[in-house]
């Protein structure tokens, strides 16, 4: 049996992963990767606790089938900023964008 | 050691290796193809927790479409130029610090907890779950269960698109 | 029915002058219409009451016309003001306005109205042929100066008298000062400013005096003595309540002031006669009248004929109760009378032995009206109530008829000069007024002449048919019975008076034209000439209201007819019956022949005496004067005593001094100002260190407050890079950190 620690290290992990390459990479889209790498730590999470917790319900299930479509929506809507501030400003890297710098 | 936890391992491992490759390779479309081997593992992890139909959505929503978006993205924004020299920019120490100290955090929960039993599989529970599609669906549609939520996420859908085809749009 | 009339006799020029001044100003033809109507409609009143006055038996013992208001409530006591007509009044009423009336039409013709305004006549300058450019200025002062002079006249109490007295002042400033822009090269020669203030300075000198004799016998009527005796009337000025009352009198003439040696009444008397002697211009007040004939022609007539000069003389006459309280016929006379006819006596020498050295037209008749006005105040010194009265009725007629001749041969001398200009003969730089540049003038200006003629002669007092002579015979005859040394000095005086005049008339009318200005000078308009004929009728025809009955001859036709001392008997109705002097019931017995024997001799011998003098002198402008054979005393004389010169040097540069040196820069500049400075300069010092503290504990500390939060908020925006991984590391940092925290409290048990 594995542990239910296992998945739950596997998706700190994931989610820490995720989360350097949102804090340290210059390009946009490559942020978003690491974005798209945390959503399914979470999703991970999800569906484990709902395997060891309540293999019954079906809330688990939907939980993950709704992060689905809002992650699909969310990552839609960022590419399509994304490509909208490339046509601006014809880079995409994000150290640039600072209009809201003091 | 049981065979499945030897095959979790395996999997892990692959993932985790390849989630890094993607935070830090500097050809970004590489790091798009280690993304997609990330998320394979991913779904081989759901087969292992027994929820079929969330490791095939998976496949079809994050490869198949996310994915294949995020190259897109990368084609469209692609400058004359070719890459740059490196591609993590000033603050990247301390980010690989936060990102550790994070998952310690994570993890320390889990073993910070004495009061809580951790869970065991039952045999038995393999045999009453309710990865039945049908059952999914009907959850999913019925009014007493998750048929707002469902609406909602739907609503957020074409929100969504709606914006998406706005923001990205050229402009006339 | 009559007080009415009475009051409203001053209220016409009053009106006339704010009329003019603020409405018809700009219309020559409308303010010397308001100006002439209003004078005309006094007059029509005055002659009214005077008839009205003179129909009442016995008019002043019994009846007057009187009227007062109770006007400023003074204690226990009411200072009541009003209008009185007694028989001195009547006699003022009857000259007065018809004076001023003359003189207003004369005015008309003398600015010469009518003719064109020259642009070459500035304002402020006399007219040369154009008419006055300040025309409608003259009327207005003119109402004014008439309406003073009605108010002194009709006036039943001391204190409006003295009003009327001071408006008259003012005027006299402002008329003689009425060119006021004329200058002269020579710098000896007096200015009209300069000969305005000199008048009033002088005038005021007099006035101030009088002023301390009003107020001295304002209080003597409110002693406790007084108030017993007056009763009701305490408190008072009024002249029918003070000198209609015995007891009063006698009350002020024996209580002594506190002065050694006068009673009330004499120390009054004496004040209230400098006042006097300022106006009516004695010695040693007399400087500014000669002087005062650099004003125009109708100014000089009305100041020193009929009005100015004329009140001092009818203010002594009606305080003469006053003077001569205590006073009885045979008495020795009181100090007030004593001063006052010694000074009367002495000016008119002095005055007339001036006269006879001028050369200026107008100047011999200034020096003649101070020397005539002597003979009146000598005559009232010495208890001559009715010859003092007499004679400044004459005098206003006949003087200001000269006055008003001698304009019109200025006038003459004028245009014969600009007529003489513009036939292109030689440009005569000339005095029009000097008496040596003309000559002949009795074929260019027939009707100047004759009234000329008619009023010196009645000045020299050509007998019996001049007016002069009856009234200075009966001065003589006062003098000759009361006081010996006045009646010969007033003999020598009127003896100079008849020389100086002739000498006048031959200078200026017989003999050859000296100038060119002389030869084309012609007559004046008639308005100019009408007031001279007229004039020249009263001159002529009042000396036979005062006939005395023993004259004679003429004395008994005029008491057959019942109007010998006509005069002297009805004045005599203004005094009480104790008060009765000589001119009524003669203190001898028939006839005395010496005084009548002297005025003819004065007037008849100086003609005489002038004729010879004069008669082939003068053929050119360049002549000498034969009585130059004076010689120093000549020059003496002519500079006038060099009296100006010692006034100048004793009074007016100390002052000057004073003003200048003591006053201004002492006192003003150095001590007054001198404080304000420091005080300002302490204030600006205090406050510029006011300034650099308030810079260091008040305005600063906020300041280094304020910079403290802005380096705080500098410091802190660092983290506002823009860059969204900046804000999520933050994010992290600080949920990592709540982490840390919370797995420690786990740890740790909490």
């Amino acid at each position: 049996m594995i542990p239910l620690s296992w998945y739950l290290t596997l998706a700190a992990a994931l989610f820490a992963i995720g989360l350097y390459g949102v804090l340290a990479r210059r390009n946009a889209v490559a942020i978003l990767m690491g974005v798209e790498l945390m959503i399914n730590a979470v999703i991970i999470n999800l569906v484990a606790f709902w395997r060891y917790l309540q293999p019954t319900g079906i809330s688990g299930q939907v939980f993950a089938v709704i992060v689905f479509a809002v992650a699909a929506a969310e990552a839609s809507v960022g590419l399509a900023l994304i490509i909208s501030i490339y046509r601006r400003r014809n880079s995409v890297v994000a150290e640039e964008m600072n209009l809201l710098k003091w | 050691m049981d065979i499945s936890q030897i095959i979790f391992l395996i999997v892990a491992t692959a993932t985790l290796i390849s989630a890094l490759m993607v935070v830090t390779t500097r050809n970004l479309v590489h790091g798009a193809l280690w993304l997609i081997v990330a998320l394979f593992g991913v779904a081989v992890v759901f087969v292992l927790l027994e929820a079929g139909f969330i490791a095939v959505v998976q496949v079809v929503l994050f490869i198949g479409a996310i994915a294949i978006l995020i190259i897109f993205a990368m084609m469209l924004t692609r400058r004359a130029l070719s890459d740059e020299p490196h591609q993590t920019n000033s603050q990247w120490p301390i980010s690989a610090l936060v990102a550790a100290a994070s998952f310690v955090a994570l993890t320390g929960l889990t073993s910070f907890l004495p009061d809580w039993q951790w869970p065991s599989l039952a045999a038995s529970d393999s045999a009453q779950l309710s990865g039945n599609l049908q059952q999914l669906g009907y959850a999913l549609v019925q009014p007493n269960q998750f048929a707002l939520p469902f609406q909602v996420a739907s609503v957020l859908l074409i929100v969504a698109l709606i914006g998406a085809v706005a923001v990205a749009g050229e402009k006339k | 029915m009559q007080i009415e009339y009475v009051w409203l006799i001053p209220v016409p020029p009053l009106l006339s002058f704010f009329i003019i001044w603020l409405l018809t100003h700009r219309s020559k033809t409308l303010s010397h219409t308001v100006a002439v109507g209003s004078i005309a409609l006094s007059w029509v009143l005055s002659w009214v009451t005077v008839f009205n006055a003179i129909g009442v038996e016995h008019f002043g013992e019994d009846v007057i016309f009187a009227g007062s208001v109770p006007w400023l409530p003074t204690g226990d006591t009411v200072l009541r003001m009003g209008v009185l007509v007694d028989p001195l009044t009547a006699v003022m009423l009857f000259f007065v306005p018809l004076a001023c009336l003359m003189i207003f039409v004369y005015s008309v013709g003398y600015s010469n109205y009518g003719k064109p305004e020259d642009s070459h006549d500035l304002p402020g300058n006399p007219p040369h042929n154009g008419v006055e450019p300040m025309y409608s200025r003259f009327f207005c002062y003119l109402s004014l100066f008439a309406f003073g002079m009605l108010t002194l006249v009709v006036a039943d109490n001391l204190l409006l008298m003295f009003i009327g007295w001071e408006i008259m002042g003012f005027c006299s400033y402002a008329l003689i000062g009425f060119w006021y822009g004329r200058n002269y090269d020579d710098p000896k020669k007096i200015t009209p400013r300069q000969a305005a203030v000199k008048a009033f300075m002088t005038t005021r000198v007099g006035d101030v005096v009088m002023m301390l004799g009003i107020v001295y016998l304002y209080f003597a009527t409110t002693t406790e003595q007084a108030k017993e005796i007056l009763g009701a009337n305490a408190g008072t000025l009024s002249f029918r309540a003070m000198f209609y009352n015995e007891e009063f009198l006698q009350y002020i003439a024996a209580e002594p002031s506190f002065v050694a040696g006068l009673s009330i009444a004499a120390l009054t008397g004496i004040l209230l006669l400098v006042g006097t002697v300022g106006k009516s211009a004695q010695f040693p007040l007399h400087v500014w009248l000669p002087d005062a004939m650099e004003g125009p022609t109708p100014v000089s007539a009305m100041i020193h004929a009929a009005a100015m000069v004329s009140a001092g003389v009818y203010a002594m006459i009606r305080l003469f109760p006053v003077l001569s309280a205590g006073w009885h016929e045979g008495d020795p006379l009181t100090p007030p009378m004593l001063v006052l006819g010694t000074i009367g006596a002495f000016t008119a020498l002095f005055a007339a032995t001036i006269a006879f050295t001028q050369n200026d037209v107008k100047k011999v008749l200034a020096y003649s009206t101070i020397s005539q006005l002597g003979f009146m105040l000598a005559a009232l010194g010495i208890g001559g109530y009715v010859a003092a009265a007499f004679h400044l009725m004459t005098h206003a007629f006949f003087k200001a008829l000269l006055f008003l001749g001698s304009g019109s041969i200025i006038h003459g001398m004028e245009h014969g000069m600009a007529h003489a200009e513009h036939g292109s003969h030689s440009h005569e730089h000339i005095d029009p007024q000097d008496m040596r540049f003309m000559g002949g003038l009795r074929s260019k200006m027939p009707w100047t002449f004759w009234t000329f003629l008619i009023g010196g002669m009645a000045l020299s007092g050509f007998p019996l048919i001049t007016a002069g002579f009856w009234s200075k015979d009966e001065i003589l005859l006062d003098g000759w019975l009361h006081a010996q040394p006045v009646f010969w000095t007033l003999f020598i005086a009127a003896t100079l008076t008849a020389f100086y005049t002739t000498r006048q008339l031959i200078m200026v009318f017989f003999g050859q034209p000296r100038t060119q200005a002389a030869e084309h000078a012609h007559e004046s308009v008639w308005t100019m000439t009408a007031p001279l004929v007229i004039l020249s009728f009263f001159a002529i025809t009042t000396g036979w209201l005062n006939i005395p009955t023993e004259f004679p001859g003429l004395g008994s036709i005029a008491h057959n007819l019942g109007i010998d001392h006509w005069l002297g008997h009805f004045v005599m109705g203004t005094l009480l019956p104790e008060e009765v002097v000589e001119g009524v019931e003669p203190a001898v017995e028939g006839f005395i022949w010496q005084p009548l024997a002297a005025s003819i001799i004065a007037a008849l011998g100086g003609i005489a005496l002038g004729y010879l003098v004069y008669r082939n002198a003068y053929k050119t402008a360049d002549d000498k004067d034969p009585m130059e054979f004076l010689g120093p005393m000549h020059t003496f004389l002519q500079n006038k005593y060099y009296l100006d010169e010692l006034y100048h040097n004793l009074f007016v540069r100390p002052a000057q001094w004073f003003s200048e040196t003591v006053a201004y820069k002492f006192l003003d500049k150095s001590l007054i100002d001198g404080t304000l400075h420091t005080v300002g300069r302490t204030a600006v010092t205090v406050g510029n260190f006011f300034k650099r503290a308030e810079k260091y504990t008040i305005d600063n500390p906020p300041i280094y407050l304020s910079d403290g939060f802005k380096w705080v908020g500098k410091s802190f925006r660092v983290i506002q890079t823009g860059r969204v991984q900046n804000y999520l590391l933050i994010g992290m940092l600080i949920a990592v950190l709540f982490g840390a925290v919370y797995l420690y409290q786990i740890w740790a048990g909490v």
